[in-house]
């Protein structure tokens, strides 16, 4: 009974460091949906998705091509932020003054696009890196690698995101914009070009999750289905544009999904995720609500 | 057009599409027709919310209920679909009750509610999947073919039936639609979608309200998947649940237009004959290039006609009822 | 310096302003006085590219400001102080500065500028980590003169400085508006504190229903008949 208890235990901190590690990639998701939402006051439906293209491109350099995985990551952020930019320039720029509802249709519209595209372009084939990152050991709990360098990696971005609107005028004006759209040509700034720039920095975030990902996950058309609620959901329990209850919520959920995982499979950690979430809306609605609209 | 003269339009037409499986036997043109009655019915649910400003993209969650209850609880228990049916609309009723009462009750909207109805679909496609020993997961579920009597199994082998049966099944649609319309309750939601709190301050019951067309909406698309699985004896998580089920049922209720009773319908004409038209265009060379055509043709729907096809003509065609106010 | 030739400007189907002609010369400061929806605040936000008027012109040193893209008009030397100084009040005093520096021509000479307004303002450099939201309406209007003059313009909008602030406070507003003069900015200004903003203005339009009714120097002014019984209530 006691050595029972005893890896119990192990598994249960594991799962735990499993949740927070799992925690970072999301987070890094809900900071792209929460800025494009915060500073345009759009929501991507199709966000998952371009994480699936990203993941496709890492998958084709690194495999197809031999690019080795440091040379193709840039690469990927740099087209996913392109892609990024491109879906603001064709999609939402024409839908600014259209009712909010059609600009959030539209990007769903988007994401059958990038769906179909993705089987006519690669096939429904699951595919992977074929990389085999080892497994660290600590005493008697097991971290996959490929996790551990995620969670760096997605902090490293975070933390890039936090200086570049702290520190830069454009990351400033990043700021304001939410807070009084009208006034921002009177300090010189052309709100479009910020739009564009908003939009390709959520599609750099999107890239980088992709790159760390694809790590993790198989690539297939519909891989961005099995993240993408999950994101929607951190999204609104945080708050939409609030960065901080993004990240926050972004833990609560990892951990719920790892521990919900521990005892049957992945999927089931998303419906207790959405449990958890009806839940929550039930008893701290409050917190649902802070800075709405 | 007269009260009379409208009745007697509606009678003639419904006549004539009753007769039409006795006169015009072409099983293709009959399956077709099937498929666009009952996903015109489905788009026809969605609108019923969709029309007062509640955008759900969770629908896909109730019809993926209303399938694949059904077809468990015939293929396990061996409960006939006359009964698996109605559990399963209660089903569904019950899941949209249990996200809808807090989702009105603390006045989720817009962004909010399209995000969690959204992610409610998400999961419900998850779930399908998870318990892949029961279902089959992603690989599809197909119901056990009846061995006894065909109608308690509510399996036909002629199209001509399920050609009835989808009617049958639209027309209520429709009457729900139209008895909606005339309820008091159409003011209160119209009033809702103006402005929640200035309907909350004139005495109207918001969250009441809104969880009754949302009740009606989910119990009806979990109908309309139930029918879908008896027609096609054969469904997979993607093609009944799901994200794309969902953004499926608002794109072709927007391509109709969604304020008018009929525009769910043209929508599904529309957007059938448009999938199919591509899927044969394109043949099996390339799987998918149908769905690339369809996005992108919704993606240009959206920016360049808002309005649904439906809708904008009858704008067109009516320009006099309201007066613009520049003029 | 900035010229305003028959100017036709309004919202959507309701007009706001009729022909209005009106000039500012380098080193002035000008005011602009009148009734409550009088047009001031349309005056502003035509000169400063928030709205475009139906007909007329613009010129800023004898650029055209009608064909310059809004968000480079304040490149031109034209900074707005908007009515209810309109802060960004989540933001600290040092982003709201900041914001107003954004423009490239401004931005490599954003330390000196940032010393130059926290001399003007000390109370500023005080509170600069805090949030504009949180100061007073005293303070915060110092900050978004403060934010305008980050960008070193040549001409200074101000409308309504003195708008729901304290009587003390509007004596130190209208203080600061002569030491900004004194430093050489022109300034045109918008108030319905007709007593006070004329005891700082060179000269005065006084508008009413969107139109010019009378100009005159700050002395003029004050003696005119139409201005004492309308405005000064004597």
């Amino acid at each position: 009974m006691q050595a029972f208890l005893d890896i119990f235990d192990i598994y249960l901190l594991e799962a735990v460091i499993n949740g927070i590690l799992l925690g970072g990639v999301l987070a890094l998701l809900a900071l792209g949906l929460n800025l494009i939402f915060g500073v345009i006051d759009v929501t991507w439906i199709c966000y998952a998705e371009l994480v699936m293209i990203g993941m496709y491109a890492m998958y084709f350099m690194v495999q197809y091509y031999g690019v080795s995985y440091f040379i193709a990551a840039p690469f990927t952020i740099l087209l996913v932020a392109l892609l990024g930019a491109a879906l603001h320039y064709l999609v939402i720029a024409p839908l600014l003054t259209a009712p909010p509802i059609n600009q959030l249709l539209a990007t769903g519209g988007v994401l059958f696009v990038l769906q179909s595209f993705a089987t006519v372009a690669f096939g429904i084939d699951f595919r992977n890196l074929g990389i085999r990152l080892p497994v660290l050991a600590f005493g008697d709990m097991n971290f996959s690698y490929a996790r551990l360098l995620s969670f760096i990696a997605a902090l490293v971005g975070m933390v890039a995101v936090y200086l570049f609107m702290t520190r830069t005028f454009t990351g400033t004006a990043i700021r304001a914009i939410s807070q009084d759209r009208q006034i921002m040509a009177l300090m010189g700034v052309d709100t479009k070009r910020i739009y564009i720039i908003t939009s390709a920095l959520g599609g750099a975030l999107a890239g980088l999750a992709a790159c760390l990902l694809v790590l993790q996950y198989d690539v297939h058309p519909f891989v961005g289905l099995s993240f993408g609620p999950i994101t929607f959901l951190i999204c609104v329990l945080g708050g939409l544009g609030n960065f901080i209850g993004g990240f926050i919520a972004s833990f609560v959920f990892a951990e719920i999904i790892s521990l919900g995982g521990l005892f049957s499979d992945l999927e089931w950690g998303y419906v207790l995720a959405f449990a958890f979430f009806i839940v929550m809306m039930f008893i701290r609605p409050a917190g649902l609500l802070a800075r709405r609209r | 057009m007269t009260r009379q003269a409208h009745l007697a339009a509606w009678a003639v037409g419904l006549a004539a599409l009753v007769m039409l499986p006795f006169v015009y036997r072409d099983p293709y043109h009959l399956h077709i027709l099937v498929l666009i009655l009952i996903w015109s019915f489905a788009y026809t649910s969605w609108s019923m919310m969709g029309r007062f400003g509640l955008v759900s993209l969770g629908h896909g969650g109730f019809m993926g209920i209303g399938a694949y209850v059904t077809a468990l609880l015939w293929n396990h228990l061996g409960l006939s679909p006359w009964v698996g049916i109605p559990v399963s609309m209660v089903a569904a009723g019950a899941l949209a009750l249990i996200v809808g009462y807090p989702c009105f009750r603390f006045r989720i909207t817009g962004h909010y509610f399209v995000l969690v109805t959204l992610a409610l679909s998400g999961i419900v496609l998850q779930v399908i999947t998870a318990t892949r020993d029961w279902t089959g997961g992603s690989l599809g579920y197909t119901p056990n073919r009846a061995t006894g009597n065909k109608l308690w199994a509510l399996q036909f082998d002629d199209k001509t039936t399920w050609y009835l049966v989808a009617l049958a099944v639209w027309v209520v649609g429709l009457v729900v639609w139209h008895w909606i319309d005339r309820s008091m309750s159409r003011y209160a939601l119209e009033a809702i979608s103006e402005d929640e709190d200035a309907a909350a301050a004139a005495g109207v019951d918001v969250t009441a309200e809104k969880l009754k067309i949302t009740l009606i909406s989910a119990l009806m698309t979990a109908l309309a998947g139930a029918i879908y699985c008896q027609y096609q004896m054969f469904i997979t998580p993607d093609t009944v649940s799901g994200i794309a089920v969902s953004l499926q049922m608002v794109f072709a209720a927007i391509v109709g237009g969604l304020f008018v009773s009929l525009g769910p319908t043209v929508g599904a004409i529309i957007t059938i004959l448009l999938a199919e038209s591509l899927r044969i265009g394109f043949g099996t060379r390339a799987v998918g290039w149908d769905n690339l055509v369809y996005g992108v043709l919704l993606v240009l729907f959206i920016i360049f006609l808002p309005k649904g096809i439906l809708g904008s003509l009858l704008e067109r065609l009516k320009p006099q009822r309201k007066p613009s106010p520049s003029s | 310096m900035l010229e305003l030739r028959s100017v036709d400007a309004g919202y959507g189907s309701f007009q706001a302003l009729f022909g209005v002609n009106l000039e500012v010369k380098a080193g002035e400061a000008v005011g602009v006085i009148g009734p409550n929806g009088a047009g001031k605040t349309t005056l502003m936000r035509v000169i400063s590219g928030l709205i475009r008027p139906a007909r007329g012109s613009i010129k800023m040193e004898g650029v055209d400001v009608l064909t310059t893209p809004a968000h480079r008009i304040v490149s031109l030397g034209i900074a707005h102080v908007p009515e209810n100084r309109r802060l960004f009040p989540q933001l600290s005093v040092d982003d709201n500065l900041k914001m107003g520096a954004f423009m490239k021509e401004a931005r490599h000479k954003y330390a000196e500028r940032l010393e130059i307004v926290f001399e003007l303002f000390p109370r500023l450099k005080e509170r600069r980590y805090q949030m504009a939201g949180t100061m007073s309406g005293g303070e915060q209007q110092m900050c978004a003169i403060g934010r305008a003059l980050m960008s070193d313009p040549k001409l200074l909008l101000l409308d309504e400085p003195s708008a729901g602030l304290a009587p003390v406070v509007v004596q130190q507003v209208f203080e600061l508006v002569k030491r900004i003069r004194a430093s050489g900015l022109t300034v045109l200004i918008v108030e319905q504190n007709v007593q006070q903003v004329l005891r700082v203005v060179d000269r005065a339009y006084l508008i009413e229903a969107g139109s010019i009714r009378a100009s005159g120097s700050s002395a003029e002014m004050l003696a005119s008949d139409t201005v004492k019984e309308a405005y000064l209530g004597v």
